[in-house]
């Protein structure tokens, strides 16, 4: 009896190395650095791997690039099978210190030295209340705009369960769970980073700044993908959608019109 | 000045500079990566029309400066705010001979702002004083990410930056532009944090701290400062292109900006030679919150005059023509500006 030669367990393929990287985040942006277009390269010989990462400007803050890097160097060293990996953050201002910190295992105290002072775990989190904040907002307000008797100062009453399924409620529980705050059906929606609620005379304002940070960070995320784009030609083809923020001059844009029935759009003159 | 429907603008750009970055003033490779980052937000962010060679871009030189802001771009008045970069070119990247002597040559036009940092301690606090009385400050570019031999950044509310702005106060220099930049000591926080613009904001109530780019990328993190301090303003040098890229997302930085500390502390600016001012103003006039934005309220052209050029030129004492000025909004010192909506002593 013949046997095919199956693929060996735990080979090293460039579609497990991008599944791998995409649990690495830009903080900032809140996105997967594999929808950002910022993996450049996957090279594969036998089972060692090298990647290089790229930003969408030189001067992009050195502690959210470095924070990529070791985060990319820590995935992918837990893929099964793996043997040597090597990661390296091309162009940027600081593009050696942080490449040899990689290779030298250096951690982040040894990378930056006397410009390091403890971690950089208080920066991870300050970005992962701004992504729940944006979460809550992105979820609140949608449901202010679909219920037109809702008033502001009633959202703080808002439940879990209260939201529609879909994306903007996927995306806000998982931006709880990162914070350890609950998931039940029953948990108030509109909250601080501590699980704590707004009493209703405070809660329009807390909605206007919960929509400055959203704003802020749609903002961000469409501009960094537009230099990618702009500074290494060809990067938008490994960009994917970001629906939140975006704007008709973006690549990926959808027209509403283009979304109409056939039907209608064939009997339109 | 700018006319348009019978509507006539005053036009301040708040934010100029007249830089090198030619081949031979670059210094390292931080130098050439310094001006292709500026370059690319240029390709990035302007009409078609309006994208410059890269050879044009390295330098301008006066003439052309007053050409594209004063006879093509109906600038009025515009004020340098030089960044030095002294790690990253040979003679600095902002130019100091040629821009100050360029102001002195048109004063009705042009103001020279300088820079400091406290880095250079007490030898910088003697700079200061002359440079003060040579160049007639009335204010400073701030660049707080500078790299200054092991250091690569700085913070307003170090101990040594509150000697410098002691100084200031005691030698007139009453305007602080602050741009915040992407790298400071240490890494552990947010490079782009403005805390510090708040502790000196408190701290020195009689200065006006302007902050350039309205602290994108943390536009969130200024307007809630912004709004707790009266002495606190916003530049939109960055945020103005947006308008032509990205207009709902421009839109929206107008909003939030108008929302939280209100019409007469905006300032209009180009970042010459980032981008030119006339399309700039152009589409400005021209702009208008869209209409499913329905979270905040359509701009007025007295608003957008304010904006363009009356509210740098009341910081800068700079005359404005009898017909031209506008009161003050009637509004709140602090806190959001539409009050009904939002309680900030609850918060």
């Amino acid at each position: 009896m013949t046997t095919l030669a199956a693929a060996p367990a735990h080979e090293v393929t460039q579609d497990a190395v991008r599944r791998a990287l995409d649990v690495v985040f830009d903080p900032e942006l809140d996105e997967p650095i594999t929808d950002l277009g910022f993996v450049r390269s996957v090279d594969i010989v036998g089972r060692d791997l090298e990647v290089h990462l790229r930003l969408p400007t030189s001067f992009c803050s050195p502690n959210f690039a470095y924070l990529m890097a070791s985060d990319s160097q820590d995935a992918l060293r837990a893929l099964p099978g793996v043997g040597r990996v090597v990661v390296e953050l091309d162009d940027h201002h600081d593009s050696a210190i942080i490449n040899h910190g990689l290779a030298t295992d250096a951690g982040y105290r040894g990378t930056f030295r006397h410009e390091a002072e403890d971690s950089l775990d208080e920066l991870r989190h300050t970005f992962q209340v701004k992504a729940h904040t944006a979460a809550m907002e992105r979820c609140l307000t949608a449901l202010l705009r679909s219920d037109v008797d809702l008033t502001e100062a009633e959202l703080g009453r808002v439940v879990l369960a209260d939201l529609p399924d879909g994306h903007e409620k996927e995306s806000l529980l998982r931006r709880r769970t990162t914070l350890g705050l609950g998931c039940q059906a029953s948990a108030q929606v509109m909250v601080d980073q501590h699980g704590v609620g707004y009493e209703p005379r405070q809660v329009p304002m807390a909605l206007r700044r919960a929509r400055s940070t959203r704003i802020s960070i749609d903002g961000n995320a469409h501009f960094c993908r537009g230099l990618l784009r702009t500074r290494y030609p060809g990067s938008g083809d490994d960009q994917t959608r970001r629906a939140d923020g975006e704007e008709p001059s973006d690549p990926t844009f959808v027209p509403l019109s283009a979304l109409l029935p056939r039907s209608q759009k064939e009997s339109s003159p | 000045m700018y006319s348009k429907d019978g509507e006539n603008y005053f036009i301040v750009d708040a934010h100029i500079a007249l830089w090198d970055a030619r081949p031979e003033n670059i210094k390292n490779v931080q130098g050439q990566q310094f001006i292709d980052c500026f370059y690319d937000y240029h390709r990035n962010l302007s009409p078609e029309s309006e994208v410059w060679s890269m050879e044009d871009y390295a330098y301008q030189g006066g003439e052309r400066l007053m050409k594209d802001l004063f006879t093509d771009g109906y600038v009025d008045h515009a004020i340098f705010q030089p960044a030095h970069l002294g790690e990253f070119y040979h003679r600095g990247f902002g130019q100091t001979e040629e821009a100050s002597a360029l102001a002195a040559k048109h004063p009705d036009k042009l103001t020279y702002n300088h820079n400091f940092d406290p880095r250079n301690g007490e030898a910088g606090l003697d700079q200061l004083r002359a440079d003060a009385e040579r160049f007639g400050l009335k204010g400073v570019k701030l660049y707080t990410a500078e790299w200054h031999g092991d250091s690569r950044g700085w913070k307003l509310d170090d101990p040594m930056a509150y000697r410098y702005f002691e100084l200031c106060r005691e030698l007139g220099i009453t305007n602080i532009h602050i741009h915040k930049g992407p790298t400071i000591r240490p890494l552990d926080r947010d490079a782009f944090d403005v805390a510090d613009v708040d502790h000196v904001a408190t701290d020195f109530t009689d200065l006006n701290f302007v902050v350039e780019h309205v602290g994108l990328p943390r536009l969130e993190d200024f307007c809630w400062i912004a709004t707790q301090e009266p002495n606190v303003h916003g530049g939109l040098a960055v945020a103005m292109p947006f308008i032509h890229t990205r207009p709902r997302y421009f839109a929206q930085i107008i909003g939030e900006l108008l929302y939280w500390i209100g019409e007469d502390r905006i300032q209009f600016s180009s970042d010459y030679a980032l981008w030119t001012p006339r399309w700039l103003i152009e589409q400005f006039v021209d702009f208008q919150i869209p209409e499913d934005m329905s979270e905040y309220a359509p701009i007025s052209t007295d608003t957008k005059k304010k904006i363009l050029g009356l509210n740098a030129a009341k910081m800068y004492d700079i005359e404005v023509p009898a017909e031209l000025r506008l009161p003050e909004a009637d509004e709140t010192e602090t806190g959001p500006r539409q009050p009904e909506a939002a309680d900030l002593a609850s918060v």
